[in-house]
């Protein structure tokens, strides 16, 4: 390329005219050599200096032209004003193409192998119980939820009593409770670690008039370790509480729909098939448990012919709303919760609840998702 | 709870096919955990007889039969070649048909020539049904086997057991027969009708009842049986019980298991030549130990209701009996025990003395207090069928309970509860079929008697009220009471028609754009989240308890947060911060390899004084860095420093809104940080909002973690709610900023902090921002002297400055500086 620009470098295109004195056409000679010679902008600029500067040699002749003969005077100014547009343009052309040059030589000085890592630090993660809770409040949130918390320490009797569940009964025995030394006054076993987040539920329907729609998720413990269970692990309830009469009548039908919603979106599987099945839970009446179609072969979600446990669901007791405040014959609602750990197990097919709480950098670079990954609906879950 | 099909059809009359049963115990709550059909892998398999066999002409080993495998089925006279030794003229075998498939041997066989002699089935030996152990050759079956009959039928393997959970409400069902009349009431057969033949006493009776604990035991019942001959019981009910996963021990046991079983009725058996004394007496418990039937030793104490004879305790009552007075084998006179026994003070007992039982297991969840009677007659009669003897009269003391409650439903309830239309008729017949018996019915609704087996509807209101609230229970109770029953009565006829059924129905919106789910709290805790991960720290989730002396390396670990029974001894103590999991964490993966890393927790820390509420629990986002930061071409692997997470730390609560105006820092972290190269973050002189820190090195060694490490605790709760204030229309004066830096000299002491302070105070319309950018220490400075640079912004707002007033500026900002930390400027 500087070859190309050496060789297109001004030089005399036409033969000199012969009326030219001699010593311009030296002079034109010299320039143009020197010019041809310059390898740099520096010795360039001494040319153009030298030749066009304010005592320039052509300058000086042309200041010269006033002292020569009237009769000369003509074709010499003539001779003059040509040489200098000549060498002008010899100069300027000489000038950009050693600009050109210089230019290059610096991109070429410049040049990287863009292949180095650029040492960005390895992106942050979120952990998968985050995100499924952070999926769980998008989805609730469009159906009208919104998120309640309670303490992790609770007293007995808004995680026991208050939810229909009294010291004798059988319930109790299938949470394995952690106790902490009661506070004064109190009685042993009154202080516990919550085995479950209804005793939100408890807080928010004595905080709060219906109509009510909170879900819960939060940390929950049982004293229970193994393959399956974890000592601490994370649940999601829900409560819809309204009126018991009238159009406005919070019915299981209304239970029916927000669970089936959710586990549709949650799964993002529109047509996953959802059952119900009758049970039993002290807090709520009736009482259902509720299934998603899967496939135990291979593990996928809404294949197969095999159904899968993830929700516990019912009317709310009216001895639970009556020990809130709340008149049974006035109100009425549902109540869900679900295993935060199974569900998210499920939809990311986690082999192993323990390594959940383990801290493994390379399970959470397995597992985590992206902070700008969107919990969003609107952008799709 | 454990069945068997053949066992369910005793009470059930009924056409059903095994997966229609199971799909209606699903639906209508009675759990299938699971159904063992060992029959229907061996359909194929029949019994026959070999009629003769002959040696094979081609083959030294194998023999040509013909086997009479049932002519009915076309298979009277069939040619099998048989490689076994043991197969001889007139022995009863195993045959399966061609198209069978063998599961010991995982092949299908087919029919064919051997050697060229035709073959049209296999002999088979127990392996190859899947059953038994290798052995020389097929199966041999008693000698009067009727050939053709179904192999598993024959053997009894053709009854599937089936395993269903039992909810605590349903004692019921912890009976065969009240499985039976809960599918007859779904729809599926019809219930037997039962009735216990009664047993006329020829005798009195010479034990009987001393009852002193009637609140545990409100009746029981008892006879003597003399005569009997004990041994085991017969096939069908060793079968049966083996089925359901007991193990038969003799006649008169076993016949109490049946019970327990057939009608969820538990009965005991005393040997009654053991029983010291005619009295057997009902009593509190009084610190005697009982050898149980488990073998095990337990201590009675006075909350247990007992069974004593002369000599001391002789059973927990509903829960166990003693190993003395059980019935064997050598027993000759046995005296039967019905009662009926008080469902929480059992189920204390057992709890406490750890004892799981199927008596308790029915005797917590209520026994039918009408059935005592009936089952005491049926017991007596199998009894005297199996075992022979003679029965006494019955001893009783004690009456029946009034179990006696009704229950009313109003018809739309099905609707504006349960969400469904059903039809008054077909609401009314559900429940009769349960055994309810309608009292009074009209247009609206009907009351119902409720049946004496279920204890779980119509019972008296309990409630628990909180401690403080004072409202009078008694209406409340009554409200309860008005729709309580109902509730029951709605569940009952959903649950026999199938949830299924309820059509689902969405919530009507609130609004139809929703409103913020999330309080400025929660919101909070998902920006800092978001945060700190796009700071590229990973989360984590670690436990809220831990062991008490690494809980100690980070704060106060009162008695009241140390948990009574930790399932493990290392996590016990309700942990003060994230922190204390997440340096294990980081030590764990840096013992594996991954010796750089930063980790981060949002989750509760406990103990903190300044939330209010039991246990102190404060939302803390926790961030640790560890080791060094990446080694990239030009740039070595910096360790992490304090001013990494300081960054972490200003970062997050410049994106939660705090004014980074209002905060100060000070150099008063806890222990846990390193102490000359960590700080705290207050807003206001007393709220913290955040602490970080290199972490203290003799911290950080005591979990494992020897290397850089720096963390930063962000106090959550503590961050106020940012202001909703609209913003003003924002000043973009025309002027140009001026810039000055000025060099201050200082003692080692001065922070920062005081010298910006200063510097943008003194002059406050004028000053637009004050920053450091240098630090200087040492050289011609002298010991104990720092320079501080910093450059402060003038924007002149109507005119530009002239020299003379950028010189009054300049000398403000140095007099104030120098009047709050005695700075000189440098020379």
């Amino acid at each position: 390329m500087s070859d190309d620009l050496a060789s297109s470098a001004p030089r005399p295109a036409d033969p000199v005219p012969t009326d030219v004195a001699d010593d311009l056409r030296a002079l034109r000679q010299e320039v143009l050599d020197s010019l041809e010679a310059a390898s740099d902008l520096r010795a360039w600029d001494a040319i153009r200096v030298g030749v066009l500067g304010k005592s320039g040699r052509l300058t000086a002749l042309l200041k010269e032209l006033g002292r020569t003969a009237p009769e000369e005077r003509r074709a010499r100014g003539a001779a003059l004003n040509r040489l200098r547009d000549e060498l002008g343009g010899a100069i300027e052309a000489r000038g950009k193409a050693l600009d050109a040059e210089a230019l290059d030589a610096r991109l070429r000085a410049e040049r990287v192998d863009v292949t180095l890592p650029v040492g960005t630090p390895a992106s942050g993660l979120i952990h998968p119980i985050s995100r499924t809770i952070e999926e769980m409040v998008a989805i609730f949130g469009a159906m009208g939820f919104s998120l309640a918390e309670g303490p992790d320490i609770e007293t007995d009797w808004h995680n026991f009593s208050a939810l229909n569940t009294p010291a004798h009964h059988p319930a109790r025995t299938d949470h394995d409770t952690f106790y902490l030394p009661p506070g004064a006054g109190g009685a042993v076993g009154s202080r516990l670690l919550r085995t479950q987040t209804s005793g939100v539920q408890i807080r928010t329907m004595l905080q709060n008039k219906p109509p009510i729609r909170v879900i819960v998720p939060g940390r929950t413990y049982r004293a229970d370790h193994d393959a399956t269970h974890s000592p601490m692990f994370h649940q999601c309830e829900g409560l819809v509480v309204g009126p018991a009469a009238g159009d406005g009548a919070i019915t299981l039908g209304h239970l029916k729909g927000t669970v089936i919603e959710f586990l549709r979106a949650f799964f993002n599987q529109p047509a996953l098939p959802v059952r119900f099945r009758a049970s039993y839970f002290p807090f709520t009446e009736p009482s259902m448990e509720v299934d998603i179609g899967w496939s135990r072969a291979t593990g996928e979600i809404g294949a197969g012919t095999d159904w899968l446990e993830v929700l516990g669901s019912g009317m709310v007791h009216p001895r639970v709303l009556a020990n809130c405040g709340l008149d049974p014959r006035e109100w009425q609602g549902f109540a869900f919760g679900m295993g935060i750990e199974r569900l998210t197990m499920l939809k990311h097919g986690i082999p192993d609840l323990r390594s959940m709480f383990e801290g493994d950098l390379r399970w959470l670079r397995h597992y985590g998702s992206s902070p700008l990954t969107p919990a969003l609906l609107h952008e799709g879950l | 709870m454990k069945f068997t099909l053949s066992w369910l059809r005793d009470h059930l009359d009924t056409t059903a096919t095994l997966g229609e049963i199971t799909d209606a115990l699903n639906r209508i709550g009675l759990e299938v955990e699971g159904v063992e059909d060992r029959g229907a892998s061996l359909s194929a398999f029949r019994t026959a007889r070999i009629v003769s066999a002959e040696q094979h002409p081609n083959a030294d080993r194998l023999r040509v039969c013909r086997v009479d495998a049932g002519a009915e089925q076309g298979f009277g006279d069939v040619q099998v070649v048989c490689g076994a030794p043991n197969a001889r003229a007139g022995l009863s075998v195993i045959f399966a048909p061609p198209g069978t498939f063998i599961p010991g041997s995982n092949i299908t066989i087919k029919a064919g020539e051997i050697r060229g002699e035709k073959s049209g089935g296999m002999l088979c030996s127990l392996r190859e049904l899947g059953l038994g152990e290798e052995s020389d050759g097929i199966a041999e079956l008693p000698d009067n086997t009727t050939p053709g009959q179904s192999y598993a039928n024959f053997a009894g393997l053709d009854d599937p057991v089936i395993e269903i959970a039992i909810t605590p409400n349903r004692g019921d069902a912890l009976a065969v027969r009240g499985i039976a009349r809960d599918l007859a009431a779904a729809g599926l057969g019809h219930l037997r009708p039962w009735l216990a033949g009664t047993v006329e006493g020829i005798f009195d009776s010479p034990i009987g009842w001393d009852n002193r604990f009637p609140e545990a035991c409100p009746m029981v019942l008892g006879r003597t049986i003399r005569g009997v001959r004990n041994g085991p019981s017969p096939a069908w009910l060793q079968e049966r019980l083996r089925a359901v996963g007991l193990r038969p021990i003799n006649a008169l046991v076993d016949v109490t298991n049946f019970f327990s079983f057939d009608l969820g009725r538990p009965l005991h058996v005393f040997d009654a030549d053991k029983v010291a004394g005619d009295t057997l007496t009902l009593r509190r418990g009084a610190g005697e130990t009982l050898r149980a039937l488990d073998g095990g030793d337990y201590v009675a104490d006075a909350e247990d209701c007992v069974i004593a004879d002369a000599n001391g305790v002789q059973s927990f009552a509903g829960i166990m009996g003693g190993e003395h007075t059980g019935a064997t084998e050598q027993t000759t006179s046995v005296f039967v025990e019905c009662a009926l026994f008080d469902p929480v003070r059992v189920a204390l007992s057992g709890r406490r003395h750890g004892i799981t039982s199927d008596a308790r297991q029915r005797f917590e969840r209520g026994i039918d207090p009408a059935l005592p009677v009936s089952a005491l007659e049926a017991a007596t009669g199998m009894i005297l069928e199996l075992c022979g003897g003679e029965a006494s009269e019955v001893v009783q003391a004690g009456d029946a309970p009034r179990w006696h409650r009704s229950a009313a439903l109003r018809f739309d309830r099905l609707r504006t509860l349960g969400g469904v239309e059903v039809a008054p008729d077909e609401a009314v017949s559900s429940l009769e079929h349960l055994g309810f018996t309608v009292r009074r019915r009209d247009d609206q609704g009907a009351e119902f008697e409720v049946p004496s087996w279920r204890n779980d509807i119509a019972m008296p209101v309990e409630l628990a009220l909180r401690a403080d609230d004072t409202t009078d229970p008694a209406p409340v109770r009554a409200s309860v009471a008005a729709v309580e029953a109902e509730c029951d009565l709605v569940e009952e006829v959903l649950r026999l028609r199938g949830l299924d059924a309820v059509p689902a129905v969405p919530l009507l919106p609130v609004s139809p754009v929703p409103l913020p789910a999330l309080t400025a709290r929660q919101a909070r805790a998902a920006l800092a989240r978001r945060l700190l991960a796009s700071r590229g720290l990973v989360e984590c989730v670690g436990f809220s308890f831990t062991s008490c002396a690494q809980a100690a390396l980070f704060g106060e670990t009162p008695d009241t947060l140390r948990l009574l029974n930790p399932i493990a001894a290392d996590l016990d103590q309700m942990r003060p911060t994230p922190l204390a999991t997440l340096l294990p964490a980081a030590a764990r993966n840096a013992a594996r390899g991954l010796a750089d890393g930063a980790l981060f927790e949002i989750g509760p820390g406990f103990g903190h004084p300044a939330t209010p509420g039991d246990g102190g629990q404060a939302l803390v986002a926790a961030a640790l860095r560890f080791g060094h930061g990446a080694r990239v071409p030009g740039r070595p692997a910096a360790p992490v420093t304090l001013w990494d997470v300081k960054a972490d730390a200003l970062a997050v609560l410049a994106a939660l809104g705090v004014p980074m105006e209002a905060l100060s820092v000070t150099a008063d972290a806890p222990s846990h940080y390193h102490p000359g190269r960590s700080g705290v973050v207050r807003q206001g002189p007393k709220t913290v909002l955040a602490r970080f820190g290199e972490l203290h090195p003799a911290v950080a060694r005591a979990v494992g973690l020897d290397m850089p490490a720096a963390a930063v605790e962000l106090f959550l709760d503590a961050v106020p709610d940012p202001k909703r204030r609209r913003k003003g229309a924002p000043e973009l004066p025309s002027l140009q900023p001026v810039r000055r830096d000025f060099a201050f000299v200082v003692g080692q002491e001065v922070t920062a902090e005081a010298v910006l302070r200063a510097a943008r105070g003194a002059e406050r319309s004028l000053i637009a921002g004050v920053s450091l950018f240098d630090v200087f220490e040492g050289g011609t400075l002298g010991e104990g002297r720092k320079s501080l640079a910093i450059e402060v912004v003038f924007q002149p707002r109507e005119r530009s400055l002239t020299e003379n007033e950028l010189e009054a500026a300049s000398n403000k900002v140095m007099a104030a500086v120098a009047k709050a930390t005695g700075a000189v400027l440098r020379g």
